[in-house]
């Protein structure tokens, strides 16, 4: 009579060397390669989840840059312009000075052209005297006995 | 088959569960749950209840599983679940993307459908033959019982006449009404007026061949495969484990190749519908 708890049995001892053969040899590289897709998704996520990071990073440093870069180009437009008003001053004050010098120089020039002048007409003017005194006189003078006179009335004038 | 009714309506319960003989457990083995009560195997009317039953099942547990994944499927390091599932459907898809060059969002899901319920029919071929008929038998007293659909010539049918359908739409959608009205009378002969019968004649054989031959081949290999596991059973015991065995490590060749080749095949026929010639 069939079936019976021999067939049974028998059939339970072929499913077993099946599910022994599904462990031995199909269930091992299902699962591994499962894995590895799994490993490899895990991986390639977590790389970009890292270079999502690393570009934050990369444009953090990037602005910080640029403030920085900012900062400085300001601070060096303030100082070329003090240093141009400074430039400006001190040619200013040179420019001041010179002149001072230049119109102390022309005083002193016509200063001096003055006395040379003066001096001239002095001796000029003291010959011009004995020329008319001897003239007056209708005789000569002996200008070297008369000479302090002279001077005397040269300093005079 | 039928020759004895008493081995479809058991007079008693016990002795239906029971075969007197090894041709009657063969026979009661290869034979479905039929309604109505007693109609022959050659009625057009009858149903087939276990194959209908166990493809629902089936069917239900393949769609809840896929339900379940996709419902619990993250852009994130996938679980596992969801990675068995994702690399069924690459697999599938890859397949897909290999012989059918248009769209795929139908024929995708098609072939990843009829893969997955022709793997599952095909490995209820691995449950020990006699377990779950005896014990539905013992149990509930139902008279028989068969678990492998693909066994059932209807159920294999069933998916390639459904690929039949597919065939003539892709047809006309690929070439139109008159393209493929045109390809049917012209081809393979050319356009000879002559030619137009013959032309369509062999047409209509060639399109009639491709769910024919899915199903029978289909069917064939694990009509055979389910017999071999009745025949084993008749060994004595202790020796079963060694041809069963043998027969079964072989069918972690036959239960998935079974399932690409009707997938494949499908997929190669919907494609030389869709193509212009």
């Amino acid at each position: 009579m069939l079936p019976s708890i021999w067939t049974l049995i028998g059939q339970a001892g072929t499913f077993l060397v099946f599910i022994w053969a599904v462990m031995k040899f199909v269930w091992p590289p299902m699962t591994q390669a499962m894995e590895e897709r799994r490993q490899k998704i895990a991986e390639g996520l977590a790389q970009s989840e890292e270079a999502e990071q690393a570009l934050d990073r990369a444009r953090a440093e990037a602005e910080d840059v640029i403030r920085q870069a900012r900062q400085k180009a300001g601070e060096i437009i303030d100082q070329a312009g003090k240093r141009g008003t400074q430039i400006v001053e001190q040619a200013k004050e040179e420019a001041l000075s010179e002149r001072d010098r230049q119109v102390a120089a022309a005083e002193a020039e016509i200063r001096l052209a003055t006395n040379q002048a003066r001096e001239a007409l002095r001796e000029r003017l003291a010959e011009l005297a004995v020329a008319g005194a001897s003239r007056v006189i209708e005789k000569e003078i002996d200008a070297k006995a008369h000479r302090d006179m002279l001077d005397k009335l040269a300093a005079e004038l | 088959m039928d020759s004895n009714p008493d081995l479809i309506h058991g007079t008693e319960k016990a002795a239906a569960c029971q075969m007197p003989s090894a041709d009657a457990y063969v026979v009661h083995h290869i034979t479905n749950l039929r309604l109505p009560k007693g109609a022959d195997s050659m009625d057009p009317m009858v149903w087939h209840v276990d194959t209908m039953i166990v493809s629902w099942v089936l069917g239900l547990f393949f769609l809840g599983f896929l339900y379940l994944a996709a419902r619990r499927a993250t852009a994130g390091v996938p679980g596992k679940l969801q990675n068995f599932v994702e690399m069924l459907v690459d697999f599938v898809d890859n397949s897909v993307k290999e012989s059918f060059h248009g769209p795929r969002n139908f024929v995708g899901p098609l072939a990843l459908t009829i893969f997955g319920v022709v793997f599952l029919w095909n490995l209820m071929d691995l449950v020990p033959v006699d377990y779950v008929p005896y014990a539905l038998c013992e149990v509930f007293g139902v008279p028989y019982f068969r678990i492998v659909p693909s066994a059932d010539i209807n159920a294999p049918f069933g998916l390639s006449l459904t690929v039949l359908a597919l065939i003539i739409i892709y047809s006309i959608k690929g070439k139109g009404f008159a393209g493929y009205g045109k390809e049917l009378f012209t081809h393979p002969f050319g356009g000879n007026p002559l030619l137009w019968i013959p032309n369509f004649l062999l047409n209509i054989v060639e399109l009639i061949a491709k769910p024919v031959s899915l199903a029978m081949r289909l069917f064939g290999n694990l009509y055979a495969a389910e017999l071999i596991f009745v025949l084993i059973a008749l060994l004595p015991w202790w020796i079963q484990f060694i041809p069963g065995g043998a027969w079964a490590i072989f069918h972690i060749l036959v239960v998935p190749l079974q399932a690409f080749i009707f997938m494949t095949l499908t997929i190669v026929y919907l494609s030389l519908a869709y193509e212009e010639h």
